[in-house]
């Protein structure tokens, strides 16, 4: 547990002092600020998170690929990552530190954007129980993404390519309903279920349903299950 | 530092510190340090190298020499634990590489092929961070990192950042890192590739230095470096050991030799096995052979007796031509490039 610690702390280090994560973290913070003066200036402004959530989580399909894509992209092509893993430390350590690392700067981010509640309180008083879940949601989804974007980059050395395999697998995750609603039967279900967006709905309208923190912790897992997999591959390649 | 503060803090408050719980390590005196047992690797259907044992005894240097693409690296990274052997077993102080790995990577140095380095981090951090996930206390780590960066000559770039030193510098890191833990085992890959002459001399002596206080071994494709280096030399050639020996025996079985190039007509089975005999002679190969029965043999003798009458008046006693005899001088490369590159030895 302790050498986890000690890989996120390297790495959180690292993200504060390389100028990506400010770079990346700023353009999301505009990009969902543009989309929150929209809101509150439009012809039927709303005293709700709703709209700064579903900003916010589509451009974390963006957003995390770019903060993660360099985790274990940049130990491969350093080669520091043959000098981790013949370290003392186990395929699962280096996975859960990376992940941490990443769960840190995309935490930080997100929680930037309170600004914008802070605000909607100052002019408007929205409903707490609606902001609360909201968040709640807004965390989850950004944690999963984090985990499919940690994946993406233990797959290449190319930073680059991890993005871009990232960025792919989140846009199929959260337009899967898109697809789904064209179709009927159990390809709709299957694909409903598996969308990461559909199970943001509950949270924005201010619905606790333990069924989608089940469904994100689950995403959590197998992505980085499969990180740790990749991580061990080259022991049967 | 005040990450280190959460850290420890974290640690407090976290119950399953039973994954803290580490174990003694203890080394058996008997047990070789690195011990290989026919240990082959394939990449796909290609073998990288192929039946490889040898053993390395504790405080012993061993260098192990070959060309390029001989199969050093791959045999580095699999006494590492970096990935597993396709078939055989490798164990590093009694512990199997594959199935002990946490134990036996405990027990190791390594400085893999490319100096792995952290560009954006400061040189006394990154030396912080490889103590850590070492295991190795605060007070302790901090003791060391001085002491390290003393002996490898770093002293000016303790906080500089990592990137912006120059090759022979990250080497010095890359070994800095490999002894900070003052590990029983230090696995050096190629140390002195690819920096300037200077600097090859100064990170030689640096390992010179390190010899005795650790087990050591060294992969180079330079013969004199290992030689300079080492208390015995493994030679390793297309995935394969063709010779073990100490470097003064090497260097007497081949410095001390002397070639001696024949050319005789006789019948060639009897001739090899007659200069075999022959007192002061090591080896016997056949180089090229003509169809009138005249065939090249090149003779590895000793530097000690002139063996160059005996051989004469042997081949004249035994009714076969002599059509040439000429003695050739050899040096260790010379040598080196004998012993690796594919050459028919006659053996009875």
């Amino acid at each position: 547990m302790r050498n986890t610690f000690y890989i996120a702390w390297r790495e959180t280090r690292a993200y504060f002092l390389t100028p990506t994560a400010y770079i990346v973290g700023a353009m999301f913070l505009v990009l969902t600020g543009i989309f929150f003066v929209f809101q509150v200036t439009s012809t039927r402004p709303e005293a709700s998170v709703r709209s700064i959530i579903e900003w916010a989580t589509f451009f974390m399909v963006f957003f995390a690929p770019l903060i993660t894509m360099r985790l274990l992209a940049e130990e491969q092509k350093l080669g520091t990552l043959e000098l981790l893993l013949t370290s003392p430390v186990s395929d699962w350590q280096v996975a859960l530190g990376k992940y941490l690392a990443s769960i840190i700067i995309l935490y930080v981010t997100v929680s930037l954007t309170l600004y914008y509640v802070l605000l909607l309180y100052i002019f408007g008083s929205p409903d707490i129980g609606p902001v609360l879940t909201g968040y709640l949601g807004l965390l989850l989804y950004s944690a999963a993404c984090g985990a499919i974007g940690l994946a993406a980059s233990s797959l290449t050395s190319n930073q680059l390519i991890a993005a871009v395999v990232g960025v792919a697998i989140l846009l199929t995750l959260s337009f899967a309903d898109s697809v789904g609603y064209t179709l009927s039967g159990v390809i709709k279900t299957i694909l409903m279920w598996v969308c990461m967006d559909a199970h943001l709905n509950d949270f924005t309208k201010g619905v606790f349903d333990f069924s989608h923190i089940i469904y994100y912790f689950s995403v959590i897992g197998i992505f980085l299950f499969f990180t740790i997999m990749s991580l061990q591959s080259r022991r049967w390649r | 530092m005040s990450g280190d503060t959460v850290i420890k803090f974290l640690n407090e408050i976290i119950l399953f510190s039973i994954f803290n719980f580490r174990k003694v390590l203890v080394i058996n005196k008997n047990s070789s340090a690195i011990q290989l047992n026919g240990v082959t690797k394939y990449y796909g259907n290609y073998p990288a190298i192929t039946d490889i044992s040898f053993d390395v005894s504790l405080g012993e240097s061993v260098g192990f020499l070959g060309p390029n693409g001989a199969g050093k690296s791959t045999t580095m990274k699999i006494i590492t634990g970096f990935m597993p052997p396709t078939s055989g077993s490798v164990s590093i102080a009694g512990y199997d590489v594959v199935s002990e790995s946490l134990q036996a990577r405990r027990m190791i140095g390594y400085l893999p092929e490319t100096v792995p380095l952290y560009t954006d981090m400061v040189v006394r951090e990154y030396l912080y961070f490889m103590g850590k996930i070492r295991g190795m206390s605060n007070s302790k780590i901090n003791k060391r990192i001085d002491d390290v960066i003393e002996m490898c000559g770093l002293e000016i770039y303790r906080n500089s950042i990592i990137g912006k030193l120059s090759k022979g510098f990250r080497q010095r890191l890359g070994i800095s890192q490999a002894i900070l833990h003052e590990p029983e085992i230090l696995v050096l890959d190629e140390p002195t590739i690819g920096i300037d002459p200077i600097q090859v001399v100064e990170t030689r002596d640096l390992i010179k230095n390190l010899k005795g206080n650790h087990t050591l071994i060294v992969s180079t494709h330079i013969l004199p470096e290992a030689s300079a280096i080492c208390d015995r030399v493994i030679i390793i050639h297309e995935g394969e050991i063709v010779a073990i020996d100490s470097p003064d025996q090497l260097g007497n079985r081949l410095r001390g030799g002397v070639l001696i190039e024949l050319d005789i007509k006789g019948p060639r089975k009897q001739v090899v096995k007659a200069l075999q005999n022959l007192d002061g002679v090591r080896n016997v190969m056949r180089v090229t052979g003509e169809d009138d029965g005249t065939a090249t043999y090149s003779v590895d003798t000793d530097q000690s007796i002139d063996v160059s009458p005996k051989l004469a008046s042997l081949i004249v006693n035994s009714g076969w031509e002599l059509k040439k005899l000429e003695t050739l001088g050899m040096t260790l490369e010379e040598i080196f490039l004998k012993l690796t590159t594919t050459e028919e030895s006659i053996k009875e």
